[in-house]
Parts: C-alpha cells; structure tokens; sequence
C-alpha cells in the first residue's frame, strides 16, 4: 500500500500539486487520471522519487518515503518497477540484455539462472524469440512489453506505468492493459496507472483517482465512475457524444435494464 | 540560469558521482566499454591529424628558417618541440572535444530525453557513478595514452615529410630530435593531457546529463559543451604553462 498526505509540489512558483492525498491499494490497479496538464505525471514521478516534493508525506507500507536518504531509497527502490511511456529501453542493449539488467546489477546468480528469468519473464508478457533483437528492431506494442518484463524480473512489490498505451492501437493496449491487471492479480503487487485511455480506466480500474490542475477532483472505481455526478469528470471522461452514448449504455446494463446478450439491431430500435 | 549556478550544478554533479557502486562488476564492464567508445574510437582521426601536423610543422618550420647560419637539424628540435608541448596535447583535445565531447553530451542526452536515466534511477542506480564516472575515468586513461601516440606520430610525420622532400636528410633529422631534449616536457604535456581530458568528458557529461527538452536541446547541449570545453582548454592552456613552464 501507498500512502500520500498532503503532497505539494511547485515549480518556480507554479503550482503542480497541490495538497494530493491518497491511498494506493495494495494488489490492485489504481489509476491517475486527468487531462494533460493536470499534474499526474508529476504527481507519479513524485511518488518514485524522481521529484522530490515541496510539502506532504509519501509512506510505502508504513515506511516514510520522504524522509529517508539515499541508501534507504535505494533499497526501497528494488522493490518499484516502473514502465516509462517511452519505454525508456537502453538502445544499446539487445532485449535480453535490456531484462537481464536489473539481475546483473543486483544479484549474484548465474548466467543461465538469469537466462532463465528473463526467458520466464518474457514468455510471461507474450514474447518470444525477440532475446537478440535491439528496441529499435521491434514495434511499439513490443517495446512497452519488454518494459513491462523488465519492471517485473525483480519481482517488485510496487508497479508504476506511466501511461501505457500512449502509441498504441486500440488492440495492442487492450493487451497492454490486460497485461497489466493480469500481472497485478498474480504478483499481487501495487500497481499504479498514469492514463488518459477510456479503455483502461473501464477495464483496468480497480482504483482510480481523478485529477484537475493539481488537485484530487474525484476518487472511485470503474463502477463508481459511470454514476459520478462530478461535472468536471464527467466532461472529461465522456468528452465525445459517443461515449456519452457508450457510458448511458453502460449506466442502462449496469442497472440491469439492458440484457447483455440482447440483439443491438433490437436495441438500437 | 545563471552561471554561479550551472557551476554549483557542475559541482554537485562531480561530488554525487563518489558513491559506493550497487555491483564492482558492472561498473568494471561500463568502464572498459567507455575506454573502448572514447580511446579506440578516437584513434583514427588522431592518427590523421597528428602525422599531417607533424608534417606539416615540419615544412612550415622549414619555410622560415631561410638563415644559412642555423643547422638543419633545428627543424626537428622545432618539430619536436612545438608537437610535444603544444600540438599533441592541446590541438589533440580540442579535435577530441568536438569527437568524444559531443559524442558523451549526445548520448547522455539522449538518455535523459528517452527517460532512459530516470529507469536507471528507479532501479536504485546512482546514475551519476554509473554513467559518469566511467566516462570521466576513462577519458582520462585514455586520452592521455592518445596524446603520447600523437607525439611519436606527430614526429614521425615531420620526419617523413622532410625526408621525403629533401628538406632535411635523416640522419640530420635524428640528430636534432635527441639535441637538447627536455624530459620534463612530456611530463608537462601529460599535465595538460590529464587536465584536459577531465574538461572533455566533464564538461560534457554535465550538459548531456542535465538536457531538458527533446532532439532539438539534445544538438543545442552538444554544441555549447563543445564550446565550453574547447574554451576551458584554452583557458587551461594558459594557466598550466604560466604555473609549469
């Protein structure tokens, strides 16, 4: 579990985050979500350490993040994986070489005890055959999966993806997302979602937490969000007629109005 | 920015880089991999620019040294003089600020830009130790090892190119590279060898490491940590000869 309180953030006078507190639960996908600008990307990058925070508390499982030093952090940080939106792959670096190193930096296994890992690891997020390919020789889809592999070879107790389908076609991060929440639930691990896909918020949100120019506008579930009456969520959310059509629909299935199995050609009438 | 405060960066950058490395390993194998991108891969363009400065300082020199009265033998003290002390040290490292500065300012930039640095970071690796100091390091294993290369080809350079056009017979040339040779000047040549490889790859590392932006910044970092360097080697050109001379 991750606990923020009260977390401030500025840069050079302009207020970024302002006084977010939230609970990130533990062996679910807890969503951010916003539109650009809002403060999310800050507001994760704040939460891993990347940007140290004007004011407020960031504790994981009961460890105060904000106080401790270097040395404490870096142990701390064996158990984050993160997937960046850019994949952040090393270009030098085969897609083998790229998963093996986190094993190589901080374990003393063998070399085929690593092979293996990174073989388990890989074949886990669905890729096969890819080990001697560089991140420039493989689509996007690919790379955001030998991310995934990468963040997970350690076994992280904390997953953070910063947008995950950003790139992608519709497809491919409907897997990217079902990958994420499969991983979740078997690794039981804490996984936080930067996001502004539908998709994502619908299928993968166990948690999810709205923000608008830096402050939490709305905390819920996918469930919870179909019946918020926050205006501002809900222009953001349901932006385009069509999912405003899709999300009444959902609103009607929800409330047992609508058999799922009915024949839309019915419905639509 | 101002520049008080890119120096404090410069500075805390350099202190931050002293911690204790996550695996020996792995540090060992990135330094020897830097060794490898900046000393082996520098090597070429060395070899051509100090066999034709050597030439040419040969052929200039002799160009001037119309005055029956001075000894033929004087183009080779001249040459090897002016390529010890000044050419091959610091003609080496501006050449070498523009190849292996840009080259580390572009790569760390790159990294920063692709988020690459900040994956480093979220493992728990000190990306300062583990990306900068192995450049550091070998910049200046390297660099001066590409410095003494530059001397003796420099040499070599004039004494063909002065054989080859009769200015100067071999034997003459061999006599005047031993006449009056001063040790302490490949000592002072290394002095400036040491300093200025730690300018290249500093100097460049701090405006790749700190990029902030996209391609554009990236080609923007690498030309003005070109510049800095080249400046500071000026600079320290300067000083070290005021002080060790």
């Amino acid at each position: 579990m991750i606990e923020i309180k009260n977390l401030k953030k500025a840069f050079e006078g302009k207020t970024v985050i302002n006084g977010v507190s939230a609970v990130m639960q533990s062996g679910k996908c807890n969503l951010i979500i916003g539109s650009s600008g809002s403060g999310k990307t800050v507001f994760m990058k704040c939460l891993v350490g990347l940007f140290e925070p004007d004011s407020g508390e960031i504790s994981y499982g009961g460890q105060n993040f904000t106080t401790m030093n270097e040395e404490e952090r870096k142990i701390l940080r064996q158990q984050i994986g993160m997937l960046f939106q850019g994949s952040a792959l090393f270009d030098s670096m085969t897609v083998e070489q790229n998963i093996m190193f986190p094993l190589d930096m901080f374990t003393k296994d063998s070399f085929s005890a690593k092979q293996k890992r990174v073989n388990e690891v890989l074949a886990r997020v669905n890729l096969e055959e890819v080990n001697d390919k560089f991140p420039a020789e493989i689509s996007g889809g690919m790379k955001k999966r030998v991310g995934i592999a990468r963040a997970i070879v350690l076994n992280p107790k904390y997953l953070f993806c910063d947008e995950p389908n950003s790139g992608l076609d519709p497809q491919t991060s409907i897997l990217i997302d079902k990958l994420i929440k499969e991983i979740t639930l078997e690794f039981k691990i804490t996984t936080v979602v930067n996001t502004h896909d539908m998709n994502s918020v619908m299928e993968t949100g166990d948690h999810i937490i709205y923000m608008d120019q830096g402050v939490k506008e709305w905390e819920g579930s996918n469930r919870e969000i179909i019946f918020s009456k926050n205006k501002k969520l809900n222009d953001f959310i349901f932006a385009s007629e069509f999912l405003q059509d899709a999300k009444d629909m959902r609103m009607l299935e929800m409330k047992g109005k609508i058999d799922n199995n009915r024949n839309m050609d019915e419905l639509l009438k | 920015m101002n520049i008080f405060t890119e120096f404090g960066r410069y500075l805390l950058m350099l202190k931050d880089m002293f911690s204790k490395p996550e695996n020996f390993k792995m540090y060992w194998k990135e330094l020897m991999h830097q060794c490898v991108e900046i000393g082996i891969r520098s090597l070429g363009i060395v070899v051509i620019i100090s066999f034709f400065m050597g030439a040419v300082s040969a052929l200039q020199t002799a160009y001037q040294l119309v005055s029956p009265l001075l000894p033929r033998s004087t183009i080779a003290m001249i040459v090897r003089d002016t390529v010890i002390l000044e050419f091959s040290p610091t003609l080496v490292c501006i050449v070498l600020a523009g190849v292996v500065g840009s080259k580390i300012a572009g790569e760390l930039g790159n990294m920063r830009v692709s988020e690459q640095i900040d994956a480093l970071e979220i493992m728990g690796i000190n990306t300062r130790t583990y990306l900068v100091l192995p450049k550091i390091l070998a910049a200046m294993i390297t660099i001066p090892l590409l410095v003494v290369i530059s001397m003796v080809l420099g040499i070599w350079g004039g004494r063909l190119a002065s054989v080859a056009t009769g200015i100067v017979a071999a034997s003459q040339f061999d006599k005047g590279l031993f006449q009056d040779f001063i040790p302490y000047n490949v000592f002072f040549a290394l002095a400036k060898a040491y300093t200025f490889s730690f300018i290249i790859s500093s100097i460049s590392s701090f405006y790749g490491y700190y990029v902030n932006g996209g391609a554009l910044e990236i080609g923007r970092a690498s030309t003005q940590s070109v510049i800095v360097s080249c400046v500071l080697i000026l600079l320290a050109d300067y000083v070290l000869s005021a002080v060790l001379l």
